[in-house]
């Protein structure tokens, strides 16, 4: 009964796992193969010279973008996560509740185009701080740059991180955050040194997610910051549609991987030692 | 004097709630305000006139427009039917059956997710373009359901292993045959989560942009695809209603997660 209740469930998962070896195993070897094999078809590193000797600049910046994006991200995060379990005010804890989570599922290309919009040198950004007094008319730039591209991502993932953190924070036990309260604490203090260290682990997992997807995003840097330097996913379309160059988009390919291995290593582990108790 | 204090802290925070209003809204505003912008320049600070022109232009039967929401909402449509019906049984076989290396199983299907997505679809779409695949429909359904696949599989079996496995038993000895069991019990108990983990994949498919825009082109064009296209083509107006489009199912789905997805499946997501 019991080989056959296995065989049953290898039979009921294989066409899943099918699918997901078609088309994510295969090009993932496809992709390692083309960045590391020469016209000839023998082992070489030339792609990885040549995209290096590019867009040694464009590796730098999303690997900075993409790493001030999570660290803003989580800021935000822990400071709405913080007040909504935190918070004393029932009117400002109820508002920030309706209204942090909007972005949640909007898709990044319609952020994108928001942005694109709000951050321009004429737009709703800029034009109320002049309406208020607050700028100069002549003092206004465009932010569609670098600062664009954060700007969008922390905007988009904010409310995912905070979701995440809420809900962990809210499940926690009240009793040490009231304690610490009681004893004087104030209430910055028992989030940063009570609350924050029993999530840790849920914010980490939230920013690894955050980081591998700001890393695949295509829409935002192209359509936000069209100006160099950019984010390597335009540098890999860049090459496959203006030259039809799969070894050098395939070794740049190679570089989000090592990227974004580090972030998920640790999301791994994570998971593992989650499974481990099963 | 602490009255002062408290109150001057009520302030602060206000003003700073106003501040996170402002950068949250303000960007959709923006959208809002372009969609019915018929001529919007410097240094105007708001549209010169307003109009409801492009929307007409849009929403024409003939229109581009029209056309990439069918698109759209088909493929959206497929990828839901292709995704559960290889969902449903994994998502059974893992919450249910004894399987053999489950905790590999599990990762495998959250792989494409974890990876750097751009780098994977253009080798995707250079091996669908030898098959002779590129830039069709199933295409574009088959590299959405494989990148929607995390989401049905884990909460399919989640929704699965909430299921009271009792009632199973019950049935079993008033006769029943495991077959029937399954489809008059559990996969009735398992419908909501399911219809949400369809939900889900649904609106993933209807905002995907970087495979349809590898492995779709020329030839299928979506409305995230046609939001690009304006947006690049300088054509605002076009760009920020079908970014409006876009946004209608994204935050109706916002509001109304908690219903589809109960707490105790949630609970058991990923587990």
């Amino acid at each position: 009964m019991s080989l056959s209740q296995r065989h049953l469930a290898l039979i009921l998962i294989a066409p899943g796992l099918m699918l997901v070896a078609a088309l994510f195993l295969y090009p993932l070897c496809f992709s390692l193969i083309s960045a590391f094999s020469g016209p000839d078809g023998s082992f070489t590193l030339q792609w990885f010279a040549k995209a290096f000797e590019l867009y040694s600049t464009d590796i730098v910046f999303t690997v900075v973008i993409v790493l001030a994006s999570c660290a803003l991200t989580a800021l935000a995060a822990i400071v709405i996560a913080g007040t909504l379990t935190l918070g004393e005010n029932p009117y400002i804890v109820g508002t920030l509740k309706a209204l942090y989570r909007w972005p949640l599922f909007i898709p990044f290309i319609v952020a994108a185009q928001c942005m694109r919009t709000f951050l321009a040198k004429n737009g709703l950004m800029n034009n109320t701080f002049v309406s208020l007094g607050l700028m100069e008319p002549l003092q206004a730039v465009s932010f569609l740059d670098w600062r664009g591209i954060i700007a969008t991502f922390v905007w988009k993932q904010t409310p995912f991180v905070a979701l995440l953190l809420a809900g962990a924070l809210a499940s926690i036990d009240r009793a040490t955050l009231e304690a610490g309260r009681n004893l004087g604490a104030s209430r910055m203090r028992v989030l940063i040194e009570l609350a924050l260290p029993q999530v840790m682990p849920t914010l980490l997992v939230a920013l690894v997610l955050s980081f591998v997807t700001m890393l695949s995003v295509l829409s935002v840097p192209m359509m936000v910051s069209g100006s160099q330097p950019t984010m390597l996913t335009v540098d890999m379309a860049f090459r496959i549609n203006a030259y039809g160059d799969y070894a050098t988009a395939n070794a740049l390919g190679v570089i989000t991987y090592l990227i974004s291995a580090g972030a998920a290593i640790l999301y791994l582990k994570r998971g593992m030692s989650q499974e481990a108790p099963r | 004097m602490t009255r002062i204090a408290s109150s001057a802290r009520t302030v602060l925070a206000v003003s700073l709630l106003v501040a996170f209003a402002f950068v949250l809204i303000g960007p959709l505003l923006n959208l809002a305000l372009w969609s019915v912008a018929e001529r919007w320049y410097t240094p105007f600070k708001l549209p010169v006139t307003y109009g409801t022109r492009y929307w007409e232009q849009v929403f024409r039967p003939t229109g581009d427009a029209m056309a990439s929401l069918g698109t759209s909402i088909w493929i959206a449509v497929l990828t839901v039917v292709f995704a559960l019906a290889l969902s449903i049984p994994a998502g059974y076989a893992l919450a249910r059956l004894k399987l053999p290396m489950r905790a590999l199983f599990m990762l495998m299907f959250l792989l494409p997710q974890a990876f750097p997505s751009v780098a994977i679809y253009i080798n995707v779409a250079r091996i669908f373009y030898q098959i002779g695949i590129n830039g069709t429909v199933f295409a574009v359904v088959l590299v959405h359901a494989a990148h929607g696949l995390v989401f049905s599989v884990w909460i399919a079996a989640a929704a699965f292993a909430a299921v009271d496995r009792d009632l199973e038993l019950a049935a079993r000895n008033m006769g029943a045959s495991p077959l029937r069991a399954f489809f008059t019990v559990t996969l009735p108990l398992a419908a909501p989560g399911i219809i949400a983990s369809g939900i889900f994949v649904f609106l993933e498919s209807l905002d995907e942009f970087t495979g349809t825009f590898f492995v779709g082109v020329p030839q299928v064009t979506t409305l995230p695809l046609l939001l690009y296209n304006a947006a690049m083509g300088g054509n605002y107006q076009v760009a920020s209603i079908t970014a409006l489009i876009l946004l209608v199912p994204s935050v109706l789905f916002m509001l109304f997660i908690e219903r589809f997805l109960r707490a105790d499946v949630l609970a058991k997501v990923g587990a």
